[in-house]
């Protein structure tokens, strides 16, 4: 039992489309914590996160700014150079070749190789940090290179990543400055992919990008997890970027996973207050025109997060427990039950951590 | 309604305003014939959307006085606003309210949150004592559904993207404008956040008479905020009228392009893996050459 609580079960395949799950896990974050140590106290940035991430695999990330994503995917790649910096918990991450690692203990030689070769970061805006003198090629070129390829390989290569990626293999010849938005971005996911890697961790990838540009990004991350057998972590604030995409969804509140499930389920009947009150401030088009309620108040701060639940001072079925005790993130018992999305018919492996819900309450706090 | 003979007894409006950058190969034109009023009554909100580079931009600096159209004309009550006496800019500038999109860069870091409404109270000589002052700001945040003691005597980063904007929303209603231009004011917020925003101007609307010309990318965010909605691609208008027509039945290929971009929240109504589809609508709209090679 202990070890299903830092397990997401795999949702039904009955629920999925994913066309083979891999039921092998890539990457195992367990109880993992981040904090800064600064003149204003502790900032418990991330603080206790569980997710897993199988072989193939596409997962997104969702919450507001402030939530902890991007510290949490840049923690995988131990890439977090603030000063101050404690950690906990653990990134088990079972790599091609070779065996399970934890990167949170790697040294920073053994992370060298792990990046690119097996994680590869696509992060935020990276699209505009293309080195503005070097042309597509070399920039493609020069992680390869790094990575143990002879030059003259590399560039044999060169056309057939980027065709992966849509791009022209024309492109290769051009400059940062003559390349669209969305150029820029097929090239950076072209260097994401360059080495094969097993897993790809895309920050935001979408963002700031004109809507059908969009469109195509995410259909051109959707072929290459096919095509390549990899596993991609998608983080993002737009949960319908996440419902078009992945097939598992881990909203994250203050730090924390607040909900994660399938995400067919997770999106239309979401367990948690915090994600069901995501889900209703989008505005869709085609629906009737009510009035959105959006979430009260504003994310807590890192320094300071409240008590108990620390969504409680913004929910708006707030019980008296939620005050006091913090609830666990527990796999949520199926079957047909009573949720904040009315009643309705849990399926398998949904977890969520909410007093709502009798088995996120640690059993010395149940009444 | 954006006849240039209505355009008098419009608050604000654009008639055939053209805004060409440069000059040569480098010249751009990025506001080509671009028509709109709004008047005083009854209030509404007119989105305007579009892909980046389309426009919509210099068309609301135009509105705001601050990009004088290369030709056409921007017009405040009848008066060209880059022709404004004194007196007149004075009014104009109270009553025409923006909000911009990084609420950030808006804020001086030195000075606390407080100095954005006495400064204005000050320059527009809205309250006249201390006691008055300070209910006034109150007042204006409780519209925007803000505690005072959570943003007052606090510095511009000790805020939130969301509360700073609200702040600059609180601070155009002190004034109580006609018109308020809110370009991209959603689009560096949170999805929970949006939604708070948008409604405080539909409540400005409904409740203080106040219109908005809000512009965005975002589709749905028009769709929500319902009136009027303008389309517009490489500084031409391509298409308007009600939000609800146009949004139901576009009869251009770009609005076109634009709706079945937007990713549904539902999955399922997943978009079909392949690409032939978005092409097309690429290719209809005239858009497509953007993100493909020009070799030279």
């Amino acid at each position: 039992m202990a070890s299903t609580a830092h397990t997401i079960v795999a949702p039904q395949p009955a629920m999925q489309e994913s066309p083979q799950t891999h039921q092998e896990p890539l990457l195992e974050i367990e109880d993992l914590a981040i904090h800064f140590r600064s003149p204003r106290g502790v900032a418990r940035v991330v603080d206790g996160t569980n997710l897993t991430i199988h072989r193939n695999e596409m997962v997104g990330v969702a919450g507001e700014s402030g939530s902890g994503k991007t510290t949490l995917v840049e923690a995988i790649l131990q890439i977090i150079r603030f000063p101050n910096r404690e950690t906990r918990g653990h990134a088990w991450f079972t790599p091609n070749s070779g065996k399970r690692i934890d990167l949170m203990q790697a040294t920073e030689r053994q992370m060298r190789r792990l990046r690119l070769d097996e994680i590869a970061y696509v992060p935020q805006g990276s699209m505009n940090s293309l080195n503005p003198v070097a042309r597509v090629a070399d920039q493609v070129i020069d992680g390869m290179v790094d990575h143990g390829v002879s030059h003259r390989e590399a560039r044999n290569r060169i056309p057939g990543i980027l065709e992966r990626v849509g791009l022209d293999p024309k492109v290769a010849r051009l400059y940062p400055h003559e390349l669209s938005g969305g150029m820029k971005q097929r090239v950076i996911i072209a260097i994401a992919i360059s080495m094969n890697p097993s897993l790809i961790i895309a920050d935001e990838p979408t963002t700031a990008l004109d809507v059908n540009v969009q469109r195509k990004i995410l259909a051109t991350l959707s072929q290459l997890r096919d095509e390549l057998n990899v596993a991609i972590l998608i983080v993002s604030h737009d949960l319908p970027v996440h419902a078009q995409l992945v097939d598992r969804i881990a909203v994250m509140y203050a730090g924390q996973i607040v909900e994660a499930g399938d995400i067919r389920s997770t999106v239309k009947t979401p367990l948690h207050p915090y994600a069901a009150g995501l889900m209703h401030a989008i505005p869709a088009i085609g629906k009737p025109r009510e009035r959105l309620e959006g979430i009260k108040g504003s994310t807590p701060s890192p320094f300071d997060w409240p008590p108990g639940c620390r969504f409680h001072n913004r929910c708006p079925h707030v019980m008296d427990v939620c005050e006091r005790v913090p609830p666990m993130l527990a796999t949520m018992q199926a079957g047909e039950r009573d949720t904040v999305s009315g009643r309705i018919d849990v399926v398998p492996g949904r977890r969520a951590a909410c007093h709502l819900y009798p088995e996120s309450t640690p059993e010395d706090a149940r009444s | 309604m954006t006849d240039a003979t209505t355009a008098g007894q419009a608050i604000l409006s654009l008639n055939h305003a053209t805004t060409i950058f440069g000059h040569g190969a480098q010249r751009t034109v990025a506001n080509d014939s671009v028509s709109l009023a709004m008047s005083e009554s009854p209030p509404r909100i007119l989105s305007i959307v579009g892909e980046s580079g389309s426009g919509k931009t210099t068309a609301a600096r135009s509105l705001l006085g601050l990009q004088k159209p290369t030709s056409g004309q921007a017009l405040w009550r009848g008066n060209d606003i880059y022709h404004l006496s004194r007196k007149e800019q004075f009014a104009f500038r109270r009553e025409v309210q923006a909000v911009f999109q990084d609420p950030y860069g808006i804020y001086n870091p030195f000075y606390k949150i407080n100095r954005v409404f006495d400064l204005t109270i000050r320059k527009f000589n809205l309250a006249a004592g201390r006691q008055e002052r300070a209910d006034l700001i109150e007042q204006a945040l409780k519209v925007v559904n803000l505690r005072p003691p959570d943003v007052l005597g606090r510095y511009p980063h000790q805020l939130s993207g969301g509360e700073r904007q609200r702040v600059m929303l609180a601070r155009a209603w002190l004034m109580k404008p006609k018109l308020i231009v809110a370009d991209e004011a959603i689009s560096m917020l949170d999805v929970a956040v949006r939604a708070v925003i948008m409604n405080i101007l539909l409540d400005f609307k409904e409740q203080a008479g106040m219109s908005t010309v809000f512009i965005t990318h975002d589709l749905s965010a028009a769709h929500y905020l319902g009136g009027d909605i303008m389309v517009m691609r490489r500084g031409q208008v391509v298409e308007e009228g009600k939000v609800d027509d146009v949004l139901k039945n576009p009869t251009h290929a770009y609005t076109q392009l634009l709706l079945d971009s937007i990713p549904s929240p539902d999955p399922d109504q997943r978009w079909a893996a392949d690409l032939s589809e978005i092409t097309e609508l690429e290719q209809a709209a005239g858009v497509a050459e953007r993100d493909v090679v020009v070799t030279g």
